[in-house]
């Protein structure tokens, strides 16, 4: 039988590891989204720009 | 871009909502398991990130085919979706694995078939993303990724079979163990419940993020589509 004390710290350590990527995958697509949606806003706004 | 669909918005907090509930039947709900104790409430969400990365790997095939029929980069921009997400879920499915198998097997990996098949996936679908960076023109990238997700998506079945046809100390969580299988267990009824609460959870969160990914990816070709117009 695992330890209670060893067999909580795996526990943890593997939820951890389950929210803390969920968490920064979720926090990359928002910051993706939002450089993506700044560089089509700039390139309409060059694009606009009379030359 | 459009802003958020409302069923989207929707989505989202049920998505949030069972995957609290989910958390709350593994911790509340389900019992303790006699031997590994409270590790073994690690094999919930492992199974159920195993599951849908596999299932995206799968959905990024059938993508890649319609890609190949219709020639249309829609499918290419869901092919990538399904293809990223299920990389970040197998991902947890190998690490908890790796976690759960330290006071279970007395080792954080070993090379037997299980494993090593897992992580031959991971990469070769790692490899897909390699690829795509490597080539500019968008209709050759989708053509190139679409003839990739097909035979990778060979490694898929290789991979759910291999503790069922190999000797290894994976266990089997339905079907047979392997003789050489270490760290099994019996599954009360409230153990199946919650396992499967939590396919159907992480089901709802891939569909969830899909969905995100995919918005992501029409933001990305509307960029493309500026560039080249320049």
């Amino acid at each position: 039988m695992i330890p209670y004390a060893t067999s909580i710290k795996y526990m943890l350590a593997g939820y951890g590891v389950i929210l803390g990527v969920l968490i920064i995958y979720v926090i990359s697509l928002f910051i993706r989204s939002r450089n993506l949606k700044r560089d089509i806003q700039l390139l309409k706004e060059i694009q606009n720009k009379p030359s | 871009m459009k802003p958020q669909p409302i069923a989207l918005k929707v989505l989202n907090v049920v998505t949030a909502i069972l995957f609290l509930v989910a958390l709350g039947m593994v911790f509340l709900y389900a019992p303790l398991e006699a031997t590994m104790n409270y590790v073994q409430k690690i094999f919930y969400f492992h199974i159920a990130n195993a599951w849908v990365g596999m299932l995206g790997f799968v959905a990024a095939a059938v993508a890649g085919v319609i890609y190949l029929v219709k020639h249309d980069l829609k499918w290419d921009i869901i092919e990538l979706a399904a293809v990223e997400i299920s990389l970040v879920f197998f991902f947890i499915a190998i690490v908890t694995g790796s976690i759960w198998a330290r006071p279970s097997w007395g080792t954080y990996w070993t090379w037997e078939p299980r494993l090593t098949t897992a992580a031959i996936l991971e990469l070769v679908y790692f490899a897909y993303l390699l690829l795509r960076q490597g080539i500019d023109d968008p209709d050759r990238r989708a053509r190139f990724s679409a003839v990739y997700t097909l035979i990778g998506a060979i490694s898929v079945p290789i991979t759910f079979v291999s503790i069922r046809l190999f000797r290894t100390i994976h266990p089997v969580v339905i079907g047979t163990n392997s003789s050489a299988a270490q760290g099994g267990f019996d599954m009360t009824s409230k153990m199946l419940v919650t396992m499967f609460f939590a396919l159907f959870t992480f089901s709802v969160i891939f569909i969830t993020l899909f969905w995100h990914r995919i918005r992501l990816g029409q933001l990305a070709h509307h960029l493309e589509e500026l560039k080249l117009e320049e």
